[in-house]
């Protein structure tokens, strides 16, 4: 499979190709018809979201009474209930703080062992390469008892610091197989260059290939930071104080407390998302050919 | 996804120091070991002892393999859950193949537009599972959900229903619900792969005659192949992991009697919701899971490499 996530020099190559000649796609009618189809499921995919917009914005009273509908006024008391009464705010700041650690950590320790494995020779290298890909296909959740246990006799329980390691080590064996994947096709000139120059190791990868790798480390952060924000399973059974929780265990439990507040309830789903829609804004290019890359793995 | 360099040593081998080597590699290894293949094998090795609470007692062979398939209610509640992650992963494959291959066709076809479809379509895959699970409860929801609502207001009284309180309906919504959310991938995949495919193929059956709805299904198609392929391993791995989507659709019991209970859940409630011994059963189960989600994805992905090989 081919794998788009390769360096500069060749990505404008085939899978970007031009379409067919115009005689081939038919008549305009024809064509028509296929942007129809396109927009149709573009309403599908999309369209969920706006209902949640729209309704963030409603008079939770409007909305029992018409599921679907237009806000009467453009306030924000649903997000203002749902950041201070619901405490999403704490949440909100909390999944922050652990998501930027645990994806920092993450991309460091993945990108010096990618360029190791990639780059050096030495004894076990390819076992240890295959011992980190294939995390791939563990269900990583399925230890979740032990690592329980163990965080309990560490004291790690219910601290924030904890869940940033889980998150990076899982995250690890994603971000070793793309930037291994990405090094496979870097010319060795430049750093050969440095050698020469005399430049150690440890000089080589901070200032030569981290540069080089960068886009790489753009398609690793954005798709540690999407899992690593999501993730539900192991701060539901690893964490305690409410005070600690992270966003997507707060909704459960908000979603317990406002059930009847549906506007509330779809401010709440907003303020989830909005970090979300941000890096997509920003990371487009890079999740697309991250998808690409992750998926012909 | 050969891991072996092709090209000879880089600039010489066997140059970089042992400390440099431990230096890069040990944090990654020591994360990555430590909190994710060390708690793997431990759940293995407490799958053999009986316990009492956190208190071990006594070794039990495979006696909790044998309690977990035996003992009512879980005896009956694995295959049960089981069933229903296999009906998850053929519905997801047989909508995600279609109207992602279908999708990709047209975008191929029709470039106008590329990126923005492209984007729109796959901007589901980054929500998490729970939100969109909580999405589409408030928007199935039996009384105030517009989806009944619309129903209701052009006249389909009689679709309207407790989509997620239905034991019928329950596990194909969830279907959609998950296919809904991951479409994009397929279609990316696909995507690339049909503009892989040199266009002198087609234009040769061109030539020859063939209708181009014929050229697609005797030149493209069967080079798609290899696509479905690797779709088939990771709609299978996320398939049979599946946890927060329906968590957030049908709580922790799976729904309306148990309609939408999946292995994932079953481990959940088993670890965490157990008896006295439920670390011992909950790891037996845990392995069990393991060996079938990991075993059958390791066959997948070697027959897939060998079928890649032969073409």
């Amino acid at each position: 499979m081919t794998s788009t996530l390769t360096p500069q020099r060749r990505t404008r190559s085939s899978p970007a190709a031009p379409g067919p000649r115009t005689a081939q796609a038919g008549t305009g009618l024809r064509r028509a018809g296929v942007q129809l189809l396109l927009w149709l499921y573009a309403a599908l995919a999309f369209g969920p979201l706006v209902l949640v917009l729209i309704g963030s914005f409603r008079d939770n009273a409007d909305i029992l009474r018409q599921p679907v509908g237009l806000p009467t006024s453009l306030g924000l008391d649903n997000y203002q209930r749902a950041w201070e009464t619901a405490s999403l705010g704490t949440y909100f700041v909390n999944s922050v703080l652990v998501t930027v650690a645990s994806v920092t950590l993450c991309v460091t320790v993945s990108a010096m062992a990618a360029y190791a494995l990639s780059r050096w020779r030495f004894r076990g290298r390819a076992l240890l390469a295959a011992l980190f890909i294939s995390g791939l296909m563990i269900p990583a959740k399925l230890g979740l008892l032990p690592v329980f246990y163990m965080y309990q006799s560490l004291g790690l329980i219910d601290s924030r610091v904890g869940l940033v390691l889980l998150y990076a080590a899982s995250g690890i064996p994603f971000s070793i197989f793309v930037i291994m994947g990405f090094m496979r096709g870097l010319p060795t000139e430049l750093e050969e260059a440095a050698k020469l120059d005399g430049a150690n190791e440890g000089r080589m990868f901070v200032s030569v290939v981290l540069p080089l790798m960068r886009p790489a480390l753009a398609v690793v952060t954005v798709f540690q930071f999407a899992p690593t924000w999501n993730d539900f399973f192991y701060p539901l059974v690893l964490m305690r104080s409410d005070d600690k929780y992270t966003v997507p265990v707060g909704l459960t439990r908000f979603f317990g407390e406002f059930a009847a507040d549906r506007a509330t309830l779809f401010a709440g789903l907003v303020i989830a998302l909005v970090p979300l829609a941000i890096v997509f804004a920003f990371a487009t290019k890079h999740i697309i050919s991250g998808l690409t890359a992750g998926m012909s793995r | 996804m050969t891991s072996g360099p092709r090209r000879p040593a880089r600039y010489r081998a066997g140059r970089t120091g042992l400390g440099w080597i431990a230096g890069f590699t040990l944090p990654a290894l020591l994360l990555y070991s430590l909190l994710i293949v060390v708690p793997l094998v431990t759940a293995f090795y407490y799958g053999f002892f009986h316990w009492e609470g956190t208190q071990r007692a006594g070794f039990a062979g495979l006696g909790n393999y044998q309690e977990v398939l035996t003992r009512y209610p879980l005896g009956d509640e694995i295959p049960v859950a089981l069933w229903h992650n296999v009906l998850f992963f053929v519905g997801t494959m047989a909508i995600q193949n279609t109207v992602g291959l279908g999708l990709a066709v047209l975008l191929y076809r029709n470039p106008r537009c590329k990126r923005f479809f492209q984007t729109v379509f796959s901007l589901p895959y980054l929500i998490s599972p729970l939100i969109v699970g909580y999405l589409w409860s408030l928007l199935l929801s039996p009384s105030f959900g517009p989806v009944n609502y619309v129903l209701q207001s052009v006249g389909l009284d009689s679709w309207a229903r407790p989509w997620l309180g239905d034991p019928d309906t329950a596990l194909p919504v969830l279907i959609l619900v998950n296919a809904w959310q991951w479409i994009g991938g397929p279609m990316l995949i696909f995507l690339a792969a049909l503009g892989g495919i040199p266009r002198e193929l087609e234009e040769a059956a061109a030539l020859d005659g063939a209708s181009s709805a014929r050229a697609f299904w005797s030149v493209r198609f069967p080079l798609l192949m290899p696509a479905v392929g690797v779709i088939t391993v990771l709609t299978f791995i996320g398939c049979f992991n599946i946890f927060d989507l329906v968590y957030a659709l049908g709580g922790s019991d799976g729904g309306p009697g148990g309609a939408m209970d999946v292995l994932g859940l079953l481990y959940y409630r088993t670890a965490f919701e157990g008896g006295t011994n439920a670390i011992g059963e909950s790891s037996a189960l845990a392995m069990m899971i393991f060996v079938l989600i990991f075993g059958v994805a390791i066959v997948l992905e070697r027959l897939l490499r060998r079928r890649e090989v032969a073409s």
